[in-house]
């Protein structure tokens, strides 16, 4: 096995930012906000940093799929521990309607040139909260997936992955090469700080284009319309509020 | 200030600075915080006071890493999971 691990990290608005709606109502204002790592993503870099501390893989390879600024965040997860980073070029119109589908192709086609053992993703982005990429990379690779991972371990050629279902937690074993996607609870990321930023700047960053990969960007979806989500009544708090006007 | 814990001071100043951008109550008013902390302590001269202080700075990094950590997963548990 080649002890490399895939780590698919996605530039997103931050999570603190309040998100406002174009007034022309085709999308989520982007210009001048502030972007970082998506949280989930953060979880998933940290996982293959810690298997990589324990000796357990060989390589951690951030990849990431936008415009320019796609490689801040391939930055941020190689002063996380991540050793070299690929940014797939998507920009303009291709980006806007880059989704799951398309980064899943992407992924795969990455996968097979990079010989992965394993791709960790976060479970979902969120900013369009899909929770598809990590299943449909799987899927078109025909490996199987550990999704919404608490807890994995590498036992010989399998993972070992515990996943936070609605019952409760489900332990499945499944073979390499395979797909995990990180929950929540799966670790603590570390931050990135100031001098594992500065060392990370030797590391390298591959350019690769879409079509380099074979892969084809059409989207299947339109978006029509985004609005904003329906504003809360005021007032209508409850018993205390009404208590509260009483007297 | 002593000259090779100059550079250890100067290097966290930048840290603190780093990480103080995305404080909550703005990278503005952490930033003129910082300075007046580090401004005020500047004539001192002691190796060993400097370490300890050094030492202080290191803290409020780690406790800042902290704060941020646990902000960004209260938010994400209120916002994903059902409580």
């Amino acid at each position: 096995m080649s002890g490399r691990v895939l780590v698919g990290v996605k530039r997103v608005i931050d999570y603190a930012v309040k998100i406002r709606v174009k007034p022309d109502n085709t999308g989520v204002v982007t210009d001048g906000v502030k972007h970082s790592m998506n949280p989930f993503c953060e979880i998933a870099v940290e996982e293959a940093v810690k298997l990589k501390e324990k000796k357990l893989i060989k390589e951690v390879v951030a990849v990431s799929c936008g415009p320019q600024q796609a490689q801040e965040t391939i930055r941020t997860a190689l002063a996380m521990g991540a050793d070299r980073g690929i940014h797939v070029e998507v920009a303009g119109k291709d980006y806007e309607t880059l989704g799951p589908l398309q980064v899943s192709k992407i992924l795969a086609a990455l996968a097979k040139k990079e010989d992965a053992q394993l791709i960790i993703l976060g479970k979902q982005a969120i900013d369009d909260d899909c929770n598809q990429t990590g299943q449909m990379t799987a899927a078109l690779l025909d490996w199987p997936q550990g999704t919404f991972a608490s807890e994995v371990s590498l036992e010989g050629d399998k993972v070992k992955v515990v996943r936070e279902i609605d019952g409760g937690l489900e332990t499945i074993k499944i073979n390499t090469p395979a797909v995990v996607t990180a929950d929540l609870r799966l670790n603590t990321p570390r931050y990135a700080t100031l001098p594992n930023i500065m060392k990370a700047k030797k590391k390298k960053i591959a350019n690769v284009k879409p079509a380099d990969l074979g892969v084809d960007l059409t989207s299947r979806l339109e978006v029509l319309r985004v609005d904003e989500p329906p504003q809360r009544q005021a007032g209508m708090k409850g018993s205390t509020e009404l208590s509260r006007r009483d007297s | 200030m002593a000259n090779p814990l100059r550079a250890e001071v100067v290097r966290l100043y930048k840290n603190l600075l780093y990480l103080g951008r995305e404080y909550p109550k703005g990278g503005d008013y952490f930033r003129d915080r910082l300075r007046a902390a580090f401004t005020k302590n500047k004539s001192v001269q002691d190796p060993a006071q400097i370490k300890e202080m050094i030492a202080r700075g290191e803290y409020v990094a780690r406790e800042l890493e902290a704060l941020y950590y646990l902000r960004k997963y209260r938010a994400m548990k209120k916002r994903y999971y059902e409580e």
